[in-house]
């Protein structure tokens, strides 16, 4: 079993420990989750998939709680814009 | 996601925390069939987040090994929405969605944090204690990075001593409670053994870290993330530059389930029965949603419910004393961690109360209800359906709860039209 997990956060690699979710994997890219309302941008509150401040697109699905997924290979994420 | 499309069970126990997992090994070693499900990619529900294999937690591990032999099916990253019928509970995951039969359902649901709107509280990387805690578990990197803790109840010296020991440099921990307060729980924690042990292992990884009462965050600043946090110090104003701030309430009980299935609930708790039976039969409650009482209770009123939902009613009496001394924990940590009111201030004109549709505490100053806020600004009515800015609503404007509608989370439209058999039922009616 491989110890880390490539994916895509808005098309850079981002390598993350196996086991690690998808909201961790935005955050080691430096990212936002998502743009509110208003236009501010968001990351993760609560951390275990109440919020929804998290969001992202995974592998096309949008609006999915990003820190209740745990990152597979080529996963490919867009934050919400 | 290898499922099937239906499932039926004798015992269905909804999160599988300390509550749920207790509820379902109790039950399967009665010998009946449970299925255990969790919207979590894994189980052990937020104490027990990734440490069922570690060394760390002997009881984890016991409890999740004991649930492995017992046979009990684990469904995971599967979302609970809605109850299509009675004795049916419809549920999605990534890729579709599935319906769970039962005939007793047991509803370990767990809380949440609570948190209170301030100044720059929306910015990436201002987070839930159990939140931020919630993360470095799943493998976010903390080494060198500066944590503020602040907010209330007994889960700060926790997550700053999980935090620490993971390499983060905690420069204070802000409890809003006073030291009088304190003092007294320190005094009350002496009738629990387990506790003290618990308490001086925490006292000694927190050896050095300041812990700050009368303290509570103010504002906090940065340009696209959190940079610094401006707090009230024991009155004092200070500015502490940080990467992160773990910042949470205390706990409020996750009863949007239960009240869909028509469960009573009363001061925000839902009401059971000796044998923790709420008021709709068969439908068992457990563990936080009764009432914040920690990981403790939440075990054994979990054995009871469990027992109690497999028909062995007499052998949960066993159990009843462990919980009615374990209870008593409930009441210390709501009299402890009880908010005061200077907390209502820490809202602005402009501070987004409800994150999801970003309403302005201004917007919402002038309603008199929860209800009028959501008719009139959206407030509570974006994806988290008023789960984050409903309990800040409560304490700011002392509104009453609103009313829980199906779905109780957002679901796909083909989760809700999937079983036409249901709707068809559904409109014959």
């Amino acid at each position: 079993m491989h110890s880390q997990v490539t994916v895509t956060v808005n098309g850079a690699l981002v390598v993350v420990p196996f086991g690690a979710t998808v909201a961790i994997a935005v955050a080691m890219a430096g990212q936002a989750c998502r743009t509110s309302v208003s236009g501010e941008p968001r990351g993760p509150l609560c951390g275990m998939g109440i919020c929804f401040e998290c969001r992202v697109a995974i592998d096309g699905t949008p609006h999915v709680r990003s820190c209740q997924v745990l990152c597979e290979p080529g996963m490919e994420v867009a934050t919400e814009k | 996601m290898n499922r099937e499309e239906r499932y039926h069970f004798d015992v269905l126990v909804i999160g599988a925390g300390p509550a749920g997992i207790a509820a379902a090994v109790c039950a399967a070693e009665c010998g009946v069939r449970v299925g255990i499900v969790d919207d979590n990619p894994s189980i052990g529900g937020q104490i027990w987040r990734g440490e069922s294999n570690g060394p760390e937690n002997t009881d984890a591990s016991e409890w999740v090994q004991r649930m492995r032999r017992s046979g009990v099916a684990v469904l995971c990253g599967l979302r609970v929405v809605h109850q299509p019928e009675q004795g049916v509970l419809l549920a999605e995951d990534l890729s579709g969605f599935c319906e769970l039969k039962y005939e007793k359902l047991v509803l370990a649901t767990g809380a949440r944090e609570r948190f209170l709107p301030f100044h720059g509280w929306t910015l990436p990387n201002v987070m839930g204690a159990g939140g931020l805690q919630a993360m470095v578990k799943c493998g976010l990197p903390i080494r060198g990075k500066r944590v503020i803790v602040a907010g209330t109840g007994p889960l700060l010296l926790a997550v700053a001593a999980y935090l620490r020991k993971h390499g983060a440099e905690i420069p204070v921990i802000c409890e809003q409670a006073p030291w009088s307060s304190l003092a007294r729980f320190g005094l009350a924690l002496l009738s629990w053994p387990e506790k003290i042990a618990q308490g001086i292992r925490l006292k000694r990884s927190l050896a050095g870290v300041p812990l700050a009462a009368n303290s509570w965050p103010l504002a906090a600043h940065g340009q696209k993330t959190l940079e610094s946090l401006t707090l009230s110090r024991a009155g004092r104003v200070e500015d502490i530059p940080c990467h992160y701030l773990a910042c949470g309430f205390h706990l409020v009980p996750n009863i949007e389930l239960p009240l869909l299935l028509g469960c009573a609930v009363g001061n925000g708790r839902v009401q059971v029965d000796e044998f923790q039976e709420t008021t709709v039969s068969s439908v068992f409650c457990a563990g936080e949603p009764t009432g914040i009482g920690g990981v403790e209770l939440a075990l054994v009123e979990g054995q009871i419910a469990g027992r109690a939902a497999a028909g062995r009613a007499t052998e949960a009496r066993a159990w009843f004393g462990r919980r009615k001394k374990a209870q008593r924990f409930v009441q210390l940590l709501d009299r402890t961690f009880r908010l005061r009111p200077e907390l209502r201030s820490l809202s602005l004109p402009g501070t987004a109360v409800c994150r999801c549709e970003d309403v302005p505490y201004l917007r919402l100053r002038q309603h008199t209800s929860w209800q009028s806020a959501k008719l009139h600004t959206r407030c509570g009515m974006g994806p988290c359906q008023g789960r984050i800015c409903g309990p800040a609503t409560q304490f700011l404007f002392k509104w009453g709860p609103g009313s829980v509608r199906p779905p109780v989370f957002p679901a796909r439209v083909e989760t809700l039209m999937g079983p036409t058999r249901q709707l068809e039922v559904q409109r014959s009616e």
